[in-house]
């Protein structure tokens, strides 16, 4: 079986964040690659770009990742932080318009089950249909 | 123009001390349509900018611009480090090299700049943004270099931007944080226009001063 898809979850909020994977973890295990950002530098709410391309980085160097946001301005870093990744690791990494806490349990669930990247966001963003 | 390292460290210490300044005030336009935070957000990146002048305005313009983009990009924790932060890269990357910036040159930064801006919000004008500011000062730098006409060019500028600004207040926003609030929207000046209202009006004043 080739790589489960990776994880990466983004929200405004570290404590956000940081629950939401760790409701993930919870279901899956150590399965999937997961990693979080949440909050901007300085410990307030926003994002952290520079966090974000490290933890990103990390996860697209091992395989796909699929990435899951809270609300407008995260999507947007998160846009950012694909466009400086490598152009052979860019690829593999997809945005998913899901609601955060359900499109990442779903998504992680898909992916232990060894789904593709187009498989597992489908799944995320399928969440309420 | 020719844009020294001197007059672009005027640009930067004005534009960080304009943001400063009414940085309760782009909060308090935030805290009725958005999150709040984007007096303060601002406020951090452009003071970071002003802290590393001497480092950016050693760089040949179109650098100091990429760099100046990236610090906001990274320093600003919303959305608008990103947009503002694109606005600025776009418009180093379209700069002349090695030689002064004439009015063309300005008018194809601004819309390299305002194109990057559009890519990156996934916006345009009329959508109660910072475009809805930008776009007709695009325009009328544009017209201007088009037409060779640029005796009242900083008071139509001045305009452009002041009347984009007011054009947001019936607006309903369909992007970013204010989409959320719908019809509630409406009748509210949006921050984002109202803070690049404020950077054009300080750019503006300085290049006037200069010689």
């Amino acid at each position: 079986m080739t790589r489960p898809v990776g994880l990466m979850i983004l929200s405004h909020s570290a404590q956000v964040a940081e629950g939401t994977a760790g409701m993930v973890s919870q279901m899956i295990g150590e399965d999937v690659p997961l990693a979080w950002s949440g909050g901007d530098a300085e410990g307030g709410l926003g994002s952290d770009l520079a966090a974000i391309i490290a933890k990103l980085t990390a996860l697209a160097e091992r395989g796909a990742v699929i990435v899951l946001f809270d609300i407008g301005g995260t999507e947007t870093h998160a846009e950012m932080a694909i466009e400086t990744l490598p152009d052979a690791w860019r690829e593999r990494v997809a945005i998913a318009q899901a609601p955060l806490v359900e499109g990442a349990v779903v998504a992680a669930v898909e992916a232990t089950s060894g789904a593709s990247l187009a498989e597992v966001k489908t799944a995320a963003e399928g969440v309420f249909s | 123009m020719d844009i020294t390292p001197e007059l672009l460290g005027r640009l930067i210490d004005r534009s960080a001390s304009a943001v400063q300044a009414h940085a309760s005030h782009l909060t308090r336009l935030d805290q009725a349509i958005g999150d709040g935070d984007h007096g303060s957000n601002l406020a951090r990146g452009f003071v970071d900018l002003s802290a590393r002048q001497g480092e950016l305005t050693s760089l040949p313009l179109g650098e100091a611009l990429r760099k100046m983009g990236m610090a906001l990009v990274m320093k600003v924790g919303g959305a608008s480090g990103p947009l503002y932060g694109t606005l600025l890269i776009e418009m180093g990357k379209a700069a002349p090299e090695g030689r002064a910036v004439t009015l063309s040159d300005l008018a194809h930064m601004v819309e390299q700049g305002v194109a990057g801006l559009k890519r990156r919000g996934k916006s345009d004008r009329g959508q109660k943004t910072m475009l809805d500011v930008l776009c007709p000062v695009a325009d009328e730098i544009a017209f201007a270099a088009t037409a060779g006409d640029v005796d009242d060019l900083p008071s139509r500028v001045r305009e452009a931007a002041a009347d984009g600004l007011e054009a947001t207040r019936p607006m309903q926003a369909t992007r970013g944080r204010a989409s959320y609030l719908g019809e509630r929207s409406i009748d509210h000046l949006d921050p984002g226009a109202a803070s690049s209202q404020l950077l054009i009006e300080a750019v503006i004043a300085v290049l006037e001063e200069a010689p």
